[in-house]
């Protein structure tokens, strides 16, 4: 089994309706700890980003991710918009020429995803920030891909890993971003980047029935 | 020709009016321009528009970038990324406070000091002393 182009692209328009869908739960999220944009900013984007899908039917993989990192870099004009306009656009290096990404490619992807996030926004785990999450949905792919399972659940295992994630950056303190002027008063939140990060990982997980 | 300076703001009337500042104590002898706000001028940065600043005010005395907040410079990093090596090369983010290091490196410039100079002594800017006790 793998994550064809036509998986990608209904990935991607699923993840703009999960990520209007939770806009103002995410905004909640980023009014505690921030300025309150992060909702906006991940629906503003995906709109614009599910806007282009159609024309990008033919498309292989790594332009289809490279167009979603750039127009998420023109239209979100929050730290989201550098942060993961570099992880799609790293995402779509890994992946040029592709139709089709096996287990490995998915990996891969994965992993200059996050290499991307972390060069950019210079943040480790333990920040408080959607490396929090998506460092370990990244090593939990790797582990799932080692054991051989198949694709669905690596995917499961990784959305997993990035929940727990998301999860643990509540009681951490922030040292990067807006939410790092909160000082202690940003310990007892849950991160909105680890948040939307979770949520495009599930939603990715979702489209493969993994019993 | 001196150094030229552009100022990056999440608002785009913070950069406008910083620039307004910095002008003020140069007198047009140096290039200033402004890079604030989102694309669409709400709250937040532009990489584009970053980029179209750095373009605009390139030249080989180099450009000083001036910036407010942390995610300000990884929009002005990726606009650094798209200009040719040689103009990369010239181009400089500062950690100066944004008014303050806008101010001391517009006079700096005009003075006609290089890149590092212009950036050293906005580098310094914070130890000036605001309310005397």
């Amino acid at each position: 089994m793998s994550i064809t182009k036509a998986d990608l692209l209904r990935w991607l328009e699923q993840s703009a309706q999960v990520l209007h869908d939770n806009r103002d739960y995410l905004t909640q999220l980023d009014s505690a700890i921030g300025d309150a944009d992060h909702g906006v900013n991940m629906d503003r984007g995906f709109q614009a980003v599910k806007a282009k899908l159609a024309g990008l039917a033919d498309a292989d993989i790594g332009t289809i991710l490279k167009t979603v990192g750039t127009t998420l870099v023109s239209t979100v004009g929050g730290a989201s918009g550098p942060l993961y306009g570099t992880a799609f656009l790293r995402a779509g290096i890994a992946t040029t020429g592709k139709s089709e990404l096996q287990t490995g490619d998915f990996v891969a992807m994965l992993e200059a995803a996050v290499e991307g996030v972390k060069a950019r926004g210079k943040a480790q785990t333990g920040e408080k920030t959607m490396i929090d999450a998506l460092s370990p949905a990244l090593a939990a792919a790797r582990q799932a891909q080692q054991a051989q399972l198949d694709l669905p659940h690596v995917l499961q295992r990784c959305s997993a890993a990035a929940e727990e994630g998301m999860k643990s950056t509540i009681p951490m303190l922030a040292t990067k971003g807006r939410a790092s002027y909160l000082g202690e008063r940003s310990i007892n939140h849950q991160d909105p980047g680890a948040t939307s990060s979770w949520l495009l990982l599930k939603t990715l997980s979702g489209l493969y029935a993994a019993s | 020709m001196s150094v030229s300076l552009v100022i990056v703001s999440h608002s785009t009337q913070l950069a406008d009016g910083v620039v307004e500042l910095a002008g003020q104590m140069t007198r047009g002898a140096v290039s200033i321009i402004a890079a604030g706000g989102s694309a669409d001028g709400s709250l937040g940065t532009s990489m584009e528009k970053v980029l179209a600043a750095l373009q605009q005010v390139s030249g080989p005395d180099g450009t000083l970038v001036l910036l407010d907040l942390g995610s300000a410079v990884m929009a002005t990093e990726m606009a650094i990324e798209a200009l040719s090596p040689d103009e990369q090369q010239r181009t400089l983010i500062s950690s100066a406070p944004l008014v303050e290091g806008a101010v001391v490196a517009a006079v700096e410039a005009a003075a006609g000091s290089t890149l590092q100079e212009v950036a050293e002594a906005a580098a310094s800017a914070h130890q000036m002393p605001k309310v005397r006790t």
